[in-house]
């Protein structure tokens, strides 16, 4: 029996070294009264093992780009290849099934399922992915251990750190192996001593061969990366290395 | 962690936080199938009860009644006295091809002595066959009057159960000799207590029986007043009152189709009428029983409906981990399925505990014996999976359908 929502692992092609390739991207909201044109031609091209930052005022786009970057939403026209597919003509199982095998997100808010363990999070992807349970369980307990939160398998979020937490997510969403490590804010809801704690976490994974996206306006996490975009009213205006 | 397993945890945990909601979700469809199942149980109760009572008189058979004719046939004028003696009967066994069998009946009523006690019986003296079409079952250790009664004239008599108590008080009858028309009968046999709720001449179990031919030797009778049929298919007794009126009005000169010069009554029209009845009234206590489900089942869409605006977020998350739509609708279909059919099975439970406890009532004779047969369960069953599914789709499409963006931040 095929059953819809389990699909085999399959991490398709590896688009030649890039992870994200995108071709004159818009977006317009249609409310039915006005239209709001939040992207207007994006061109975007990122290559495997870089670390982005996506820097930008509130109501810039960035938060849009940031969706479509993670397959969380369609743009209305362009094309977007995430290594090596195209995946703006999906429909929404296979953009959930892409989310799910190419795509490992981290929120501002954490996003992780109160009711549930650190480590039933950390496995929940891998549910999505039909990995076999006793593959999952081994890996989720690496993952946390990379985390240095070993001693946290059987806690619940709200029994964890603003810290802790965000590690506990950034360990699920590395659970599926993922192309590209997109992050909203990661360090928003953080005290200051446990947002650097993360960025140092950001760092080691990049520097282990890890593509990162974060998309922010603490210009202390975007300087950690090696590549600030900065976008104005739907428009890149400027995309510079750093040192 | 399949979709299923996904949404038994959440029911257990939904189970727990919510107490009072699952309590009165489940208890709404508990409240249906209780009445589903039960008003299924007791129409059909009430229809194999009826059945029984109209088969006390006999299996679909024709009685018949030799009359007078009402229409003047070959000069004869209207009014003439019909009457059938053995010998016609021979002619119809031995020309009609529908007949499965038929009987005579001849009936008075007769002073009966047991020792010293005289009592009024009304004695029919019939053939073998009479026993089987009209459903006179011997009580173990008896018999029905058979054919070397017959052909030997035996003083011989099956007695009704009441009479047997009132000959006998608790004396097992059969063996004992009593007296009518003051010679000896042996009794053979006593009624098995049947339902009977409609008769031509008293009840059954109030009546003797002795051989056709003991009876028209010892009273001189030469006319039978009744005359049992049947055919050999049930849906074969209207021709075969057809074909008999047609050979006994050759041999008796009346006019075949003069309905009063023998006059019938077709008891497989009282079944017709009563299967008829039945099923529009079963039809009804289903529908009124399905309505009240559907309400339940309402009750639990609603809830569904809170629970999935309740957990958006927790829908956004898992879809930006890679739950696909269909996921998140199996998981909230489930859920709704397992809560139906959680109450589905208390509601069958408790059903069949109502009826076992109504057998024991001592109600039986008027509404017969209501029980949850497997085929309730499996109709109630499958209108349940309908019920809770179409509880639980909406729901869950409205949940399946939510933008995982949108749905994260709420």
């Amino acid at each position: 029996m095929n059953i819809p929502f389990f699909r085999k692992k399959n991490n398709g092609g590896d688009g030649n070294g890039i992870a994200i390739s995108m071709d004159n991207i818009t977006k317009v909201y249609d409310t039915g009264k006005i239209k709001v044109d939040a992207l207007k031609g994006i061109d975007l091209s990122v290559k495997n093992g870089e670390f982005v930052a996506i820097v930008g005022p509130s109501g810039s786009g960035k938060s849009t780009l940031m969706n479509i970057i993670g397959c969380l939403d369609k743009s209305t026209d362009g094309k977007y290849e995430l290594s090596g597919e195209l995946v703006s003509g999906f429909d929404k199982e296979r953009l959930a099934d892409i989310r799910n095998r190419k795509i490992g997100f981290v929120f501002q808010n954490f996003n992780l399922l109160p009711q549930i363990t650190a480590l039933d999070n950390i496995e929940m992807p891998m549910i999505f992915g039909r990995v076999p349970s006793s593959e999952r369980k081994q890996k989720a307990r690496e993952l946390l251990a990379k985390m240095g939160l070993s001693d946290k398998e059987a806690a619940k979020p709200t029994e964890l750190s603003g810290g802790q937490t965000q590690r506990v997510a950034i360990a699920r969403a590395l659970a599926m192996d993922p192309k590209v490590l997109l992050a909203d804010e990661p360090t928003g809801n953080l005290d200051s001593t446990s947002g650097s704690d993360i960025l140092s976490v950001f760092s080691e994974l990049n520097d282990q061969g890890s593509t990162i996206i974060v998309v922010t306006h603490d210009m202390a996490l975007a300087r950690r990366a090696n590549r600030i975009i900065e976008i104005r009213d739907g428009r890149i205006v400027s995309d510079q290395k750093t040192n | 962690m399949t979709p299923v397993i996904d949404a038994v945890r959440q029911l257990f945990m939904d189970l727990r936080t919510q107490k009072l909601r699952t309590f009165l979700t489940t208890f709404g469809i508990v409240w249906g199938t209780v009445s589903l199942s039960l008003l299924l149980a007791f129409g059909d109760g009430l229809y194999t009860q009826m059945r029984r009572s109209f088969a006390g008189l006999g299996d679909r058979i024709v009685i018949a009644w030799p009359s007078r004719t009402s229409l003047p046939f070959e000069g004869i004028n209207k009014g003439r006295r019909i009457l059938v003696t053995e010998e016609d009967l021979d002619l119809v066994r031995k020309e009609s091809r529908l007949l499965l069998s038929i009987s005579p009946e001849y009936s008075s009523s007769f002073k009966v002595d047991i020792g010293k006690k005289t009592i009024l019986v009304d004695i029919s003296g019939v053939e073998p066959e009479f026993g089987e079409m009209r459903n006179l079952v011997p009580q173990k250790g008896g018999r029905f009057i058979n054919h070397p009664d017959m052909d030997e004239r035996r003083r011989v008599v099956f007695i009704g159960n009441d009479l047997a108590r009132d000959m006998f008080g608790e004396e097992d009858p059969v063996g004992k000799t009593v007296k009518i028309f003051s010679s000896p009968f042996t009794v053979v046999g006593v009624l098995v207590k049947k339902d009977q709720d409609s008769s031509y001449s008293g009840r059954d179990k109030d009546k003797a029986f002795i051989p056709a031919s003991t009876f028209t030797a010892v009273t001189g009778a030469k006319y039978p007043d009744i005359l049992i049929y049947k055919a050999k298919s049930p849906d074969m007794n209207q021709p075969l009152t057809e074909e008999i009126r047609g050979i006994l009005g050759k041999k008796l000169h009346f006019d075949p189709t003069d309905k009063e010069a023998i006059q019938v009554w077709d008891t497989t029209e009282m079944f017709v009428f009563l299967d008829t009845f039945m099923g529009a009234f079963r039809l009804f206590l289903g529908i009124v029983g399905l309505m009240t489900l559907i309400v339940g089942g309402i009750g639990v869409s609603n809830i569904m409906n809170v629970v999935v605006e309740e957990r958006t977020r927790e829908i956004g998350i898992k879809m930006a981990l890679g739950a696909t739509p269909r996921y998140v609708l199996f998981q909230f279909l489930t859920e709704a399925v397992i809560i139906t059919a959680l109450g589905g099975a208390i509601g069958l439970a408790i059903s069949s505990g109502i009826c076992s406890l109504f057998a024991k009532a001592g109600l039986e004779e008027f509404v017969g014996v209501p029980v949850v047969t497997l085929r309730i369960a499996i109709l109630t069953s499958s209108l349940l999976g309908f019920v809770g599914i179409m509880a639980g789709y909406f729901p869950a499409k409205d949940a399946a359908s939510k933008e995982p963006a949108v749905a994260m931040k709420f």
